[in-house]
């Protein structure tokens, strides 16, 4: 875990953003998945390509069943691949990454531990120093509008909270890429709206590299640098969409016409390939 | 809609109060009817038992029942007040015997749980042998249990254990397998090693479960030992009960279940305490599930 975060620090310069085709941060080559299943193999995933550049908020957008979450456990080390690889700064992952965080559509909380006791299980399982990283996680809850909640168990959290509790547990280690699968998708609109604005103001003061799966156009089109819309099953890439809004990016910039242009092509695209049907 | 006459009622009364002054009232209302609650868990039962035995003192003396067939309870307390040390050394020697099957249920069923839940091929094998050992009824055991290790305490413990042991098995193991997916994969991406991620994670998620089991093996460990003194023992109050029985002294018999009444209630309300101490957030929200079962 030490020597990952230090190979991160003596990161040469060239990774950011002019140049990312030379070196990408994460790398996916030709990656592929296949289920076995009793109905015999499943592709989930096909010819996955793509790599992503240090500091990008890259969103992974598609129909369910596409093999999103799958491509982002494999992201994380949590599941092989069945053909292909991905490497994280040229160096190809074969086990569980420890430098990164994960948010998943459940919160995943201790249910005997408090709000502060779930942050606190990420810096004891890495053995950080405590009174530390007990100030960052009263910081963290802070910053995302959990200032009093920090002894309250998750059954006295409302879903939204509790979901907080679980992107404040993925960030306390201050790691060098994010991971969410849909980290909102269990939440009400106004909630999500409110997540999605903490997160843009993270992922810019923590300058991090974020790979984020998700359901939502409008949701992808906010946050990202770039949208990777996947076909149904198999899950292959159909197009990369650069989105070029200036950040920081405000909600009423949902109803400017270069925003909801980037909306329309990537629903015209899930038109197009019978995601969604009009008649 | 015309309002209910109530419902009207009720608002006229808040009219002319300012809204922290509603607030105080409905925190005292709640407050009350909290207390009321409480004491209403402990009067109700204790009112319903009293009139059960008084209806049963006025029916027996009523109808002139002979005492054989169903003594009064003034004659059972007069009993137990009489055999008062007879009745409690048998309690003591059942509490021995019943300790010793529970405990040694204990140690021996969460560790085989464990291994049931860690090494599938071992599962494979003692699962099926378990399960099949369950058929047989363990009533039927004792008599040999008395041919291989005699009257003394022994046959007694190793019924309570045997009938005592495999809800602990099972319920330990169904805890320790039923875990979201995703809580292991956190512990993973946090470099989590194998024993502190069953120490910190997997033992604590599975410990409702484990005391689920817990709870129902220590009235089958009362059922078990006084089964293995049915058949053959020299004390113990399923002992006494036989001694009762055959001398038609049926308020001893009376005495006899009334202390083994109190003697399961206690033990239970011991693991109950012990769950507390080892679940607290849990039991909490266990109970109010139950509260909101029976209103």
């Amino acid at each position: 875990m030490a020597s990952v975060a230090k190979d991160i620090r003596v990161l040469p310069a060239e990774t950011a953003r002019s140049e990312p085709e030379e070196s990408p941060y994460v790398e996916f080559k030709e990656l592929s998945k296949i289920y076995a299943t009793d109905d015999g193999p499943v592709r989930a995933l096909d010819g996955i390509s793509i790599g992503q550049r240090k500091r990008e908020f890259l969103s992974i957008l598609g129909p369910s069943g596409c093999g999103k979450s799958t491509l982002l456990m494999i992201a994380a080390g949590l599941l092989p691949a069945s053909h292909g690889q991905v490497s994280v700064q040229g160096q190809r992952i074969g086990a569980p990454r420890t430098d990164v965080g994960i948010v998943f559509q459940n919160p995943v909380l201790l249910e005997w531990r408090t709000a502060l006791g779930n942050i606190m299980l990420q810096a004891e399982a890495r053995k950080l120093d405590r009174t530390a990283a007990e100030r960052r996680a009263y910081e963290l809850l802070d910053s995302v509008g959990l200032k009093g909640f920090e002894h309250k168990f998750p059954d006295q959290l409302s879903g939204g909270m509790r979901q907080r509790v679980s992107i404040c547990r993925a960030l306390i280690h201050n790691p060098p890429q994010l991971l969410m699968d849909e980290p909102f998708g269990a939440l009400d609109a106004l909630t999500r709206d409110q997540l999605v604005l903490d997160i843009q103001r993270i992922w810019n003061e923590a300058r991090m590299t974020v790979l984020f799966i998700t359901h939502s156009v409008p949701e992808a089109v906010f946050l990202s640098d770039r949208v990777i819309v996947m076909t149904p099953r198999p899950g292959r890439i159909d197009q990369v969409i650069d989105i070029d809004l200036p950040r920081p990016r405000t909600l009423a910039m949902r109803e400017t016409p270069e925003f909801t242009g980037y909306n329309r092509q990537i629903l015209d695209l899930l038109l197009a390939r019978g995601v969604l049907r009009e008649r | 809609m015309a309002h209910a006459p109530g419902t009207s009622l009720r608002t006229d009364t808040h009219e002319h109060l300012s809204i922290e002054e509603v607030e105080a009232r409905e925190k005292d209302r709640r407050a009350r009817h909290q207390s009321h609650d409480r004491i209403a868990a402990v009067l109700y039962p204790v009112v319903t038992m009293v009139g059960v035995v008084v209806l049963w003192e006025v029916v027996v003396r009523a109808f002139a029942i002979p005492s054989f067939l169903a003594p009064p309870p003034s004659q059972v307390v007069a009993t137990i007040i009489e055999h008062g040390n007879l009745v409690l050394k048998n309690t003591w020697v059942t509490t021995v015997e019943i300790m010793l099957g529970y405990l040694t249920s204990i140690v021996i069923g969460v560790p085989l749980a464990f291994g049931i839940f860690m090494w599938p091929s071992f599962s494979r094998t003692v699962l099926p042998l378990l399960i099949s050992s369950q058929a047989i009824p363990k009533v039927a055991i004792a008599p040999l249990l008395l041919v291989w290790f005699g009257f003394g305490l022994l046959p007694k413990v190793l019924v309570a254990f045997l009938i005592a042991f495999f809800p602990i098995v099972i319920s330990t193991a169904v805890g320790l397998a039923s875990i979201e997916p995703e809580k292991i994969y956190l512990a993973r991406s946090m470099g989590l090693g194998a024993t502190a991620t069953f120490f910190k994670i997997r033992l604590p998620n599975a410990l409702p479960s484990i005391f689920a089991g817990l709870k129902i093996s220590i009235t089958l460990a009362v059922v078990g030992a006084v089964v293995g003194e049915f058949v053959g023992g020299e004390a113990g109050l399923g002992y006494m009960l036989m001694v009762a029985n055959g001398s038609m002294d049926t308020p001893l018999l009376f005495a006899g279940l009334i202390a083994l009444t109190i003697q399961g209630v206690v033990l239970y309300a011991l693991v109950e305490w012990a769950e507390r101490l080892a679940i607290p957030r849990r039991s909490t929200a266990a109970t109010a599930a139950l509260q909101s079962v029976t209103g």
